[in-house]
């Protein structure tokens, strides 16, 4: 087995975990308010840092490329209402389409 | 009306159960950016298919993939995605309070526990129809997501290079479709910024991978702050 395999295994247990222990732990010790608040405050950062981290980042380089144009049309798609998949259709659509464009 | 389709079956045909198996449909259906993009990220098919079958929390599996793909390690890209599935725990304990589930069914239960399945259930007005809307959106949509991971999976192989496609920008828009819905708050803006800036500052400086964990130190603090102010 490779390590790409164990290490996709461990993440799959974490999550698996994770879920479970809003089932068996007791309501008490995750039924507070700040633990909601957190939760949901970790979402948001970790969210924006992968958009932010997809769109200019390069190894170690801040760089802006063709997936700048991603990430403006897929703001315009989600600010429009489009549903999920299209978002993603437009972000793959744009980024091809100003790589073409030689950007 | 067309049948429903046989993993409702013992579902009657009520409007938690649409709802649920209409989630199902949409989020299924962006399993085929899930595979594609997991390919592209070095994942080998089984192991794109494993992730929506056994981790099966869309957020945390982009995640996984998306640190791996921006040439992060393995632990970071683990760290991430376990942290992103943090939120599944608090789902966890609204769905056992509001539902009640037997001992024997908790273990399934649990798994089936994320986003969508959770809101189905707490959209319903009594507790029957919110059993139905669980189970009918987290059994459907494991069952159209792991389909569909399968179908991009084995598109992706064949894609060859996954930025000509757009693939990259795929990745950046399957993000904001998952954080647009969350800027609701003016809270949820200021943590947004200040993960933004957090993650742009430390690239040049720490491996990659780990400015993504730095954000989320500084958003959960962040948080607490909020908290503790609103308290």
């Amino acid at each position: 087995m490779t390590d790409l395999w164990l290490w996709v295994l461990a993440a799959c247990g974490i999550a698996y975990v994770t879920k479970l222990a809003g089932y068996l732990v007791p309501e008490s010790l995750l039924d507070r308010p700040w633990v909601g608040t957190v939760s949901a405050g970790l979402t948001v950062g970790l969210l924006t840092s992968l958009v932010v981290a997809n769109t200019f980042v390069s190894g170690s380089a801040v760089i802006v490329d063709a997936r700048v144009a991603a990430l403006v049309a897929a703001a315009v798609a989600l600010w429009l209402r489009a549903p999920y998949l299209v978002v993603v259709l437009v972000g793959a659509a744009a980024a091809a389409l100003a790589r073409i464009a030689g950007l | 009306m067309i049948s429903p389709a046989p993993l409702t079956a013992g579902l009657p045909w009520t409007p938690a159960v649409r709802m649920g198996l209409s989630i199902a449909v949409a989020v299924g259906l962006y399993g085929i950016s899930f595979g594609a993009l997991a390919v592209a990220a070095g994942l080998s098919v089984g192991q794109a298919v494993a992730l929506s079958a056994l981790m099966f929390t869309g957020g945390s599996q982009f995640a996984f993939i998306g640190v791996l793909s921006g040439g992060g390690s393995l632990a970071a890209a683990t760290t991430a995605a376990s942290l992103l599935g943090v939120r599944n725990a608090v789902y966890g304990v609204q769905v056992n309070t509001l539902l009640r589930p037997r001992r024997t069914l908790r273990p399934l239960q649990a798994h089936l526990t994320i986003d969508e399945s959770t809101a189905t259930a707490l959209a319903q007005a009594d507790t029957a129809e919110q059993r139905r809307g669980f189970w009918a959106a987290g059994l459907g949509v494991w069952t159209l997501w792991n389909l569909f991971t399968l179908l991009g999976a084995l598109a992706g192989e064949r894609l060859g290079d996954p930025a000509a496609w757009g693939l990259d920008g795929a990745a950046v828009a399957a993000f904001l479709g998952l954080l647009w819905p969350r800027l609701a708050t003016r809270d949820a803006h200021a943590i947004a910024i200040a993960a933004a800036f957090v993650t742009l500052v430390a690239v040049p400086f720490v491996p990659a991978g780990i400015p993504i964990i730095v954000a989320a130190v500084v958003s959960g603090a962040m948080a607490l702050a909020q908290h503790r102010r609103d308290a």
